[in-house]
């Protein structure tokens, strides 16, 4: 028998795998076509203070190997997610739950850090820092060292759960913002989110996607997220969630391999509904293959 | 939803861009007319959705209009390909609500969900009149499918090279006594339909997708009951909803 489960900062998961942000909706709709108690975890989607629409359609397109979004964080806001849509995933599943945290001020993330440290039903929260700073000119939390410390500290002083920070890999050097984070007490790493790309429709002559610029996602930015897990993995102590285009067993491994705790499947989900199971299915078999009997074997072995 | 791996039957072109494809599998995701189901294509990154023109039995049949590379993928394929397919995506049509006399109105490619409503609806016993409209009459196609079901059809075309000379809504104005609309085709067409029609209705929108099962938000909408995913709450919305 091959073991699977690993630990995040005292949160047990019986597999790695988990769906990322954004791509799973809340969770519950995808227990319709299996059963999402095999996950690992859920991150479920980001959520910030107030309900957003989100930007302007369309706010997708298709790219070799992946595909560009430009969604803007529509969510319900977070009461609607601490009354509504978590009850409800905790209807038909039991395993942990990761909640996302948007905040377009250091003001908002503590607003809603606060609240869903209350949730009891919440085991991690995973603080997406790749939003614009409304108070500095749209400047991205995640870009500048100090203000990726800065929103660390704010939400750590309000939180008793882990608090993961998930890095944006559009930075000159994701090492010292991964450094910034540790330094402002993060209990683990997320990383990475989408990478900015463009798609622009050759019969309009225009970008494809209302707001021109999006997050490229999906398969074709596995080599890109696998080298900045490996850069992050030798730079801090912190457990890590790695993420960016990991569509198979195999790659889960990988992204174990240079040092990723555990491992969130994104854009996969939107074209395989059940990439995430059967992820799960094929993990023991791929495993044995590679002679591996305890996943927790593998975190970082890379780099030894 | 249902995951189903169907095989390519048949592949024909109906007009110069317009192709039908028939496809024998799985067919029991696929609860109402107006749903629709979302293609593998080997090679790109997103499936791609096609309405549900038909399904009799273990035969889907769909109608798609060659408008990229997908599509183009699609129209080369030949009878014994295998596809992976996610069906019965979408809320699709509800005939409860269609009267006696239901007025289907189609435009250009939202033309083929008509057909599987048309049929559902005579079987209920209603009396549904078609309204066709294309822009020219090399674009036509199912007017006599439609007739064969028994429908009284009306055809438009936008340069009067066949049937009533204009848009959908100018063959609106001869229909009488229509009891309730089901409409499907490009916004601005729908957008006329919404202004010309006296009764309540069911409009199809189109929008472009990431997953198509309502699990990434791109396809959202506004709507007067709230925020809804075209591929998950829609495409169908009811005319009272409709924010334009």
């Amino acid at each position: 028998m091959v073991n699977l489960a690993v630990d995040l900062c005292g949160v047990k998961l019986k597999n790695p795998v988990v769906p990322a942000s954004g791509t799973f909706g809340f969770g519950y709709e995808f227990n319709d076509i299996y059963d999402i108690n095999v996950l690992g975890a859920i991150s479920i989607k980001g959520t910030t203070k107030d309900a957003r629409f989100g930007n302007p359609t369309p706010r997708i397109a298709e790219c070799t190997s992946g595909l560009i979004n430009s969604i803007g964080l529509q969510n319900p806001g977070i009461d609607a997610v601490i009354e509504k849509e978590i009850p409800r995933l905790r209807e038909v599943y039991r395993n942990p739950i990761i909640s996302n945290i948007s905040g377009f001020s250091i003001d908002e993330y503590v607003y809603c850090c606060e609240k869903i440290n209350a949730v009891k039903d919440v085991d991690i929260i995973e603080v997406n820092i790749s939003c614009p700073n409304v108070h500095n000119g749209g400047m991205s939390f995640g870009t500048l060292p100090e203000n990726a410390e800065a929103v660390t500290k704010a939400v750590k002083k309000v939180t008793t759960k882990p608090v993961f920070i998930k890095l944006t890999p559009n930075v000159t050097d994701i090492v010292s913002i991964a450094k910034a984070c540790e330094q402002g007490g993060a209990d683990g790493i997320s990383l990475i989110n989408t990478s900015q790309g463009l798609r622009i429709d050759l019969n309009k002559k225009k970008p494809v996607i209302a707001n021109k610029i999006g997050g490229f996602s999906g398969r074709a930015i596995f080599p890109i997220a696998l080298k900045m897990v490996w850069q992050v993995y030798e730079a801090v102590k912190l457990p890590i969630m790695g993420i960016g285009g990991v569509a198979t067993a195999e790659d889960v491994i990988e992204m174990m391999m240079a040092g990723a705790t555990a491992v969130q499947v994104g854009a996969e989900n939107l074209v395989n509904p059940y990439a995430c199971s059967d992820i799960i299915n094929s993990l023991p078999s791929v495993m044995e293959k590679y002679k591996i009997n305890d996943l927790n074997d593998i975190i970082g072995v890379a780099h030894k | 939803m249902k995951q189903s791996y169907l095989m390519v039957a048949t592949n024909e072109k109906l007009t110069d861009n317009v192709c039908k494809m028939t496809l024998r599998g799985d067919t029991s995701g696929i609860e109402r007319p107006g749903q629709f189901v979302n293609i593998a294509i080997d090679g790109l990154f997103l499936r791609r959705p096609i309405s549900v023109c038909d399904v009799e039995g273990n035969i889907l049949t769909i109608i798609y209009k060659v408008v990229g590379k997908g599509t183009e993928k699609m129209s080369l394929m030949k009878g014994g390909e295998i596809l992976d397919i996610l069906t019965g995506l979408g809320n699709g049509y509800f005939t409860d609500l269609s009267g006696d006399n239901p007025l289907l109105i189609g435009g250009g490619v939202g033309v083929p969900p008509m057909y599987k409503l048309c049929k559902d609806l005579i079987s209920e016993g209603k009396k549904p009149t078609v309204i066709l409209g294309f822009n020219t009459k090399s674009e036509i196609f199912y007017e006599n499918e439609f007739k064969e079901l028994g429908a009284q059809v009306l055809v438009t075309t936008v340069d009067g090279s066949y049937g009533i000379k204009g848009f959908v809504t100018d063959a609106v104005k001869q229909v009488e006594n229509y009891t309730y609309v089901y409409t499907c085709g490009p916004e601005p067409m729908l957008k006329a339909v919404y202004n010309a029609i006296t009764t309540s209705g069911q409009f199809s929108f189109e929008e472009r997708m990431g997953c198509g099962f309502g699990a990434c938000m791109g396809c959202s909408c506004k709507t007067k009951y709230g925020n809804k995913r075209i591929c998950k709450d829609g495409p169908v919305l009811v005319k009272e909803e409709i924010i334009w």
